[in-house]
C-alpha cells in the first residue's frame, strides 16, 4: 500500500524533489506539496483504493506525510496488515 | 471599569471612529496615512486589545475585534483596514508566539508602546500566492538576515514592526516558509511601487525592497503554513468582512436618511427609493448573518487545530469572504440608486463615491477568482455541510 501511495504521490504530487528521496515521516507540505496537489492525491487515492475520505479526515494532519497517509488509508480499508 | 467588556470597547471604538470620520475625506483625497485615527487608536489602547491580559492586553475575542472593525469601517474604511490588518498580524503572535520568550516580551511591548504591526507576505514573482516565497532567510551565528522584494507592504512606512514571510532556509521548497518579526530599527525600506489607487487610498500599500537583520529568535517558532491555516486566513476573512460590513452599513444609513428626508417632505406618498431601501435592508441582514456565522464558527473551532486546518473550515471562511465582498457592492449600488445624483456627488451628506471605491477593493484583496479556484479544488473531495444548524 505504501508503495502504491508513493507511486500516486510521484504522479500527482508535483513535488520539487523525487519521491524516493522523501522519508516516510517527512513533512510533505514542507517538501513543497501544494494544497491543490494534496487534493489531487486524495482523489487519486480514492480512485485507486475505491474509498471516500470522510470530512473529519480531510485536514492537513491526515496528509502530512507518507506515513500518515498510509495510516489514514489503512484506517478506511481495515487493511493494516497489507501495509508493508 | 472593566476595559475588556464589549460596551466599553464599543465606546472607545466610537471615539476613534469620530476622529477617523473627521479626516476620512482628506485621507482619501490625498491618499495619505490616517495618522489622526491611528493616534486615537493608540490613545484608546485599541492596538493591544487582542494581547493576553497577563502581557498587558485585554484578551479580546475575535467577535469583539470584529465589532471594532465594523464601527471604524462606518467612518473611514482605510483606518478600519489598517486596524484590521494590525489585528491579523497580532493574531499570529497571540496564536503562535505565546510559548516563545522573545515573542511574549514583544507582545508586552506592543501593549506598553501601542506598536503598529504591518505585514509583508506578497513578493514580486510569486503571482499573488502568499503561501509561496522566493526569498529565503539566512540564519548564521544567532542572527537572521532577509532581503525581500515586497510588492505591497500596507502602511509599511508608518509601522513600528513588520511580520514578513520567507522560505525557511536557502535550500527550502517555496512552500516551506517562516514568518519573522522585524522591528523598525532592524530594517530599511526602499520604495519601489507607489499606492495610487481607486479606493482604500489611506492604507498606503506601497511596495518596498525590504532589508532586515535581527536576532534569529525573532523567527516565529511555527511553520508559516500552520500560522496561515490556523489563524491568519480565518482572521483575515473575518476582520476584512467586518470592515466591509461597516462600509455597507454607512452607505445604507445614508440611503435611509435620504428616503426619510423625502418621506418627511411629502407625507402620504412613499418615496421612490423606499422599495430599494427595503431590498438593501434584506441584503444587509444577509451580510451580517454571514459575518456572525463566520465569527461563531471560528470561536467554536479555535481551540481545535484539526478543525481549524480542516477543509470544511477553509471552505466556510472562503465562502464568507466571497459572500461579503460581493454583497457590499450590491448594497452600496442600491444606496447609490436611492440617493441618485446626491450620492454620486462628492461633499453631500449622501455622498457614496468613497464607499463604492473602497468597497471595490474587497473582491481583489486576495482575488475572489483565486479563492473560488481554491474552494472548487477542495469541493472535489470535501462534501458541503448540508445541516441547517450544523
Amino acid at each position: 500500500m505504501k508503495q502504491k501511495i508513493r507511486e500516486l504521490l510521484a504522479k500527482h504530487g508535483g513535488l520539487p524533489v523525487a519521491v524516493d528521496q522523501i522519508a516516510d515521516d517527512q513533512d510533505l507540505y514542507a517538501a513543497g506539496l501544494s494544497s491543490f496537489a494534496s487534493v489531487q492525491i486524495m482523489l487519486a487515492i480514492e480512485e485507486a483504493f475505491d474509498l471516500e475520505f470522510p470530512d473529519n479526515l480531510l485536514n492537513r494532519k491526515s496528509f502530512q506525510s507518507i506515513a500518515t497517509i498510509t495510516r489514514t488509508v489503512e484506517g478506511l480499508t481495515g487493511n493494516a496488515e497489507a501495509a508493508e | 471599569m472593566n476595559m475588556s467588556t464589549g460596551a466599553g470597547l464599543a465606546e472607545r471604538a466610537a471615539r476613534v471612529a469620530a476622529v477617523a470620520e473627521a479626516h476620512a475625506d482628506d485621507v482619501d483625497a490625498k491618499g495619505r496615512f490616517p495618522q489622526e485615527a491611528v493616534d486615537a487608536m493608540r490613545a484608546e489602547r485599541l492596538l493591544s486589545i487582542q494581547i493576553a491580559v497577563e502581557l498587558g492586553g485585554e484578551g479580546a475575542s475575535i467577535a469583539e475585534i470584529a465589532e471594532v472593525c465594523s464601527i471604524l469601517g462606518q467612518s473611514c474604511a482605510a483606518a478600519a483596514m489598517v486596524f484590521a490588518m494590525h489585528q491579523i498580524k497580532a493574531s499570529s503572535l497571540v496564536s503562535h508566539g505565546a510559548d516563545a520568550a522573545w515573542h511574549r516580551a514583544f507582545m508586552r511591548r506592543i501593549a506598553d508602546e501601542q506598536l503598529l504591526l504591518a505585514s509583508a507576505t506578497t513578493e514580486g514573482g510569486i503571482g499573488g500566492n502568499l503561501r509561496n516565497s522566493i526569498c529565503a532567510i539566512e540564519v548564521e551565528g544567532g542572527r537572521c538576515r532577509l532581503e525581500k522584494d515586497a510588492t505591497v507592504i500596507s502602511y509599511g512606512a508608518n509601522a513600528d514592526a513588520i511580520l514578513i514571510t520567507s522560505r525557511s532556509h536557502a535550500e527550502a521548497a517555496s512552500t516551506d516558509q517562516v514568518m519573522t518579526v522585524f522591528t523598525k530599527d532592524q530594517y530599511t525600506l526602499e520604495r519601489t511601487h507607489v499606492w495610487d489607487t481607486l479606493g482604500m487610498r489611506g492604507t498606503c500599500s506601497d511596495g518596498y525592497l525590504f532589508k532586515g537583520e535581527a536576532p534569529a529568535e525573532q523567527i516565529l517558532p511555527k511553520p508559516f503554513a500552520e500560522i496561515a491555516a490556523q489563524s491568519m486566513l480565518a482572521t483575515s476573512h473575518l476582520l476584512w468582512s467586518a470592515v466591509w460590513y461597516g462600509i455597507a452599513v454607512n452607505a445604507f444609513a445614508r440611503a435611509q436618511a435620504f428616503v426619510r428626508a423625502a418621506a418627511r417632505k411629502a407625507p402620504g406618498q412613499t418615496p421612490p427609493g423606499a422599495l430599494r431601501l427595503a431590498e438593501a435592508s434584506s441584503l444587509l441582514q444577509l451580510l451580517k448573518s454571514n459575518v456572525v456565522a463566520g465569527l461563531n464558527a471560528f470561536e467554536a473551532a479555535k481551540t481545535d487545530q484539526d478543525v481549524l486546518s480542516s477543509m470544511g473550515f477553509a471552505v466556510a471562511m472562503n465562502n464568507l469572504k466571497i459572500g461579503s465582498s460581493e454583497t457590499i457592492l450590491t448594497i452600496i449600488n442600491h444606496a447609490m440608486l436611492i440617493c441618485g445624483i446626491m450620492g454620486y456627488k462628492n461633499g453631500t451628506p449622501y455622498s457614496l463615491g468613497r464607499h463604492l471605491r473602497d468597497a471595490h477593493s474587497a473582491q481583489l484583496m486576495i482575488s475572489n477568482d483565486r479563492i473560488l479556484g481554491n474552494t472548487s479544488n477542495l469541493l472535489l473531495v470535501h462534501k458541503q455541510d448540508t445541516s441547517l444548524l450544523g
